[in-house]
């Protein structure tokens, strides 16, 4: 039986077959490229996925559905908060439930500090591929700061599982408003230090610039979404025009670039970091007081305190936990502004405590479907600088 | 809590462009409509989705120039079985649309729709890989996440969820 791929590739006399990855370092994860390449050149390119493919969609349906928050997780382990909203989100759109505004705006303040983390990997390692690995021990010393900040609200520092069908798990710690600030004050002035060791830098341009592109009409086209169909010219950010929990409250600029190569999603990805800090600063500023769980005795766990002198919140508590909660049926679509694009989930209810079908459309899986475009009659070294400027996530491609 | 209740009515729905644009086109193409949750999803007949998605993307009413996301759901044992969702999205009118088709059991095939947007081949691929849906016309209909000597489609409602013995 041929390998996968290859059977789709009819090899001439003058090109071979490159086998890049599943372990080659600047696969970022267990992506396999089949390289049809002529010389140096690549003439074709097919990827190879599924290496990580654990069925959380069929997972999801024997959970309650409180209990897949802890899987959303999984599927893009840069961005965890991301996943947990976009799934609660989509919820409670099947419930019809008001949020009070102090969750939203938690959940704003830290799906933004997780955007930067996730970018901070993606430049770390995009960089570290292209060989200016200084720049990635830089990056890693600030997320080890926003770690610190997951850490101290949920008490995880990547599975954070902190976002609940209804508001949070619980409120912000004693100091945490505090830590924030002190990250926000600094953070601009690292951005400038990224910048410093690349922006100018002769090498890290004649890499990127003209690279990998990639015209507005074929990243439509192609399903591609986030920082990559921005850089190519179209300006649509889901935050801006469809907004979602209280993404309307907030100013921010989106930046667009008509380039289309590897070096405007550079550009637009560490604009977007300073755009990120500044959200989380209005949201600090304006955080507003009040509940941080929607009042759904039914759907929301009670409160620590309650479960301890009431008796109703205590079998409220124990109905939830062991039979779960019921929504009833229908289906909905929801789409966040994820890190690497568009973040959706389908979820269809028949009413029961468990959902009957979970989508999850992830952004890595439809841009990876760019990457051919993106590097066909382009150098094998080229390929390595495209892979890392669609900053892709295997856990949630392969689900 | 509070929903407001499920439109189904195609009556009610016309005004709305998808809708409308569909059935001045031909009037058997839109088998039903619903407007739940502010989401709208549009019933379409199974040999008509691939014209009917290059309709609704070049209208000038309509403007859906986006692919969001094709999923399936098996709604094993009542037939028709499939249900092939679209997710269309319009970039100029900040707008979605889910249009639907159904599959019978027996004879889970549909067109494939790569020819009005590429991008919908990793999307078909994958039911094709986990639902068994049959998609024509797709240029390279292979399995994707599961090995391409696996048995069976894993995210059908008759799967064992132990895998088969």
């Amino acid at each position: 039986m041929p390998l996968p791929g290859i059977a789709t590739l009819d090899v001439t006399e003058n090109t071979m077959i490159l086998n890049m990855g599943p372990q080659h370092p600047s696969t970022h994860g267990v992506l396999r490229l089949l390289l049809e390449i002529d010389g140096e050149t690549v003439v074709r390119m097919v990827p190879d996925i599924g290496y990580l493919h654990t069925g959380i969609e069929k997972t999801c349906e024997a959970k309650f559905y409180q209990q897949v928050v802890v899987l959303t997780d999984r599927i893009d382990y840069l961005c965890p908060m991301t996943n947990n909203l976009c799934y609660v989100l989509a919820v409670e759109k099947l419930l019809g439930m008001e949020i009070p505004p102090r969750a939203q705006w938690m959940r704003v303040m830290l799906n933004e500090l997780t955007r930067i983390a996730s970018h901070l990997v993606w430049l770390g390692t995009h960089a570290l591929d292209i060989g200016a690995m200084t720049v990635f021990l830089y990056c890693f010393r600030e997320r080890e700061e926003i770690l610190r900040i997951f850490e101290m609200v949920s008490g995880q520092r990547m599975m954070t599982s902190y976002f609940r069908v209804g508001g949070l798990a619980m409120d912000a710690p004693l100091g945490f408003f505090e830590k924030v600030k002190k990250f926000v004050d600094i953070f601009p002035s690292r951005v400038d230090e990224y910048e410093g060791l690349l922006t100018g830098n002769r090498i890290w341009i004649e890499r990127l610039k003209g690279v990998g592109h990639l015209s507005a009409e074929d990243a439509i086209a192609l399903g591609m979404t986030g920082p990559a169909l921005r850089a190519s010219g179209v300006d649509w950010d889901l935050r801006r025009d469809i907004p979602y929990t209280g993404y309307e409250n907030f100013k921010f600029k989106v930046p667009v670039s008509q380039d289309g190569d590897v070096w405007a999603r550079y550009v637009g990805r560490v604009r977007e970091l300073r755009e990120s800090i500044g959200i989380v600063k209005q949201a600090l500023e304006g955080m507003p007081e009040g509940r941080i769980k929607a009042d759904a005795p039914k759907v929301v766990l009670p409160d620590r305190e309650k479960m301890k002198t009431q008796m109703e919140a205590l079998i409220y508590h124990f109905k939830i936990v062991t039979e779960g909660f019921t929504v009833p049926a229908g289906e909905v679509y929801q789409a966040i502004e994820s890190p690497r694009g568009e973040m959706g989930y389908y979820i269809m209810s028949d009413g029961t405590a468990k959902p009957y079908r979970v989508h999850m459309r992830s952004p890595s899986y439809a841009n990876l479907q760019a990457l051919n475009k993106m590097c066909e009659g382009r150098l094998i070294a080229d390929v390595v600088a495209a892979i890392g400027s669609i900053d892709i996530v295997l856990g949630e491609i392969d689900r | 809590m509070s929903l407001s209740p499920t439109v189904t009515d195609l009556a009610q729905l016309k005004d709305r462009p998808a809708v409308a644009r569909l059935m001045a086109w031909k009037s058997e193409a839109v088998q039903g409509a619903k407007f739940d949750r502010d989401e709208l999803s549009i019933y379409v007949g199974r040999d008509l989705i691939r014209e009917a998605c290059a309709l609704l993307q070049s209208d000038a009413a309509t403007k859906f120039n986006f692919l969001s996301d094709i999923t399936c759901v098996d709604l094993y044992p009542s037939e028709p079985r499939f249900e092939i969702c679209y997710h269309l999205l319009s970039h100029t009118r900040k707008e979605r649309v889910r249009l639907k088709v159904k599959l019978a059991g027996d004879d889970p095939s549909v067109e494939s729709i790569t020819s009005v947007w590429s991008g919908a081949n990793f999307f078909e691929r994958e039911i094709f890989d986990l639902f068994g849906i049959r998609f024509l016309n797709h240029p390279n209909l292979r399995r994707i996440l599961m090995p391409d000597d696996w048995e069976g489609h894993p995210l059908r409602k008759d799967y064992p969820v132990e895998g088969y013995r």
